[in-house]
């Protein structure tokens, strides 16, 4: 069975990629009810993570976001290990690595819609490759020592731009008595999120490459996912030309940067890459 | 996907459902409900 399909359908799966994350956008955030009356969905599914960044306080969601759930776990750890967590986000990261990312991530969706807004892109160079590595120190210190130290969710609190995106701007606009307690971690999570949104517009998804700890953590599942981009290395003739034609800072596909988009699937001359199939 | 990574693979497989088992045993599962249904404050910039 294919993942995506075979021959000339794993060839255009780069543009149905576009419906699969519009759909996962959708799924993540079907509590219609809750964008109505300014609430949030409080049902027994809520307990169940989304693989990509969605922030649980979004009136419309009806799954909790990993990230937050870690953060939170981590907060109570001295009195217990969040197992259901950590197991939930290795079999994520085991099923998919960064093909949540390129996916499944409602995030992702948004920053790739405003790449497209034209005007002056800031493509791939060696600032952006050794950016890369920024995600990793915010998962360490904002993700896991600051709960574990401050007792605080430090990367929800202090930098996540879905929360104030997704959860900030909407219960504010609808609840007055929220809309009362906004104050000066507001106007900085305000502030951070546009600063992130507009360097979207410029820099591709550039909140994924250098912010995103969850992405950071996927990243490490790569190389052993069941699901993703595989080259047969029978065919290529490493010419290149997919590394060179990616936007993320990809040093040969499928490394810990790459997303599986698929858009290189195109762009090989020997058709080596294409999407992992499931033997049957 | 060659030996090692298919071994990787297996264990990394085993040790996820493993620890949600564990995970929803001890609670884990109504830990992040009870997290979610909640408005988080700190996620939407209030404190």
């Amino acid at each position: 069975m294919s993942v995506l399909g075979s021959g000339e359908s794993e060839k255009r799966a780069p543009l149905k990629r576009r419906y699969i994350q519009l759909l996962a956008a959708v799924f993540y955030n079907c509590n219609i009810k809750g964008f109505l009356s300014g609430s949030i969905y409080k049902g027994d599914i809520k307990g169940l993570c989304v693989p990509g960044l969605n922030c649980y306080s979004c009136p419309g969601a009806v799954g909790a976001c990993p990230l937050g759930s870690l953060q939170s776990g981590l907060l109570s750890s001295k009195y217990k290990v969040p197992y259901y967590v950590l197991g939930t986000l290795i079999l994520f990261g085991l099923m998919f690595g960064r093909l949540i990312c390129g996916f499944l991530c409602p995030f992702g969706l948004l920053q790739e819609l405003l790449y497209k807004i034209p005007g002056k892109k800031i493509k791939k160079n060696r600032i952006t490759v050794m950016l890369t590595y920024l995600k990793y120190v915010i998962l360490v210190i904002f993700v896991i020592v600051i709960p574990l130290v401050k007792l605080v969710p430090g990367f929800c609190k202090y930098i996540c731009p879905a929360g104030i995106l997704e959860g900030g701007i909407p219960l504010t606009y609808m609840d007055p008595q929220i809309r009362g307690l906004i104050g000066v971690l507001f106007s900085w999570k305000f502030i951070v999120m546009v600063v992130i949104l507009t360097i979207c517009v410029f820099c591709f998804r550039s909140f994924c490459r250098f912010v995103c700890p969850l992405g950071a953590i996927y990243s490490f599942f790569n190389p052993i996912s069941f699901f993703g981009i595989r080259v047969d290395n029978d065919k290529c003739i490493h010419c290149n030309a997919c590394v060179k034609n990616c936007k993320m800072d990809v040093k040969r596909v499928c490394d810990r940067e790459c997303i599986q988009c698929g858009e290189c699937i195109k762009e090989c001359p020997v058709d080596a890459i294409s999407y992992k199939k499931i033997k049957k | 996907m060659n030996k090692k990574n298919t071994a990787i693979t297996v264990i990394t497989l085993i040790l996820a459902i493993v620890l949600i088992i564990a995970g929803i045993y001890d609670g884990g599962y109504n830990d992040v409900k009870n997290k979610a249904i909640r408005i988080c404050y700190e996620c939407i910039g209030i404190g």
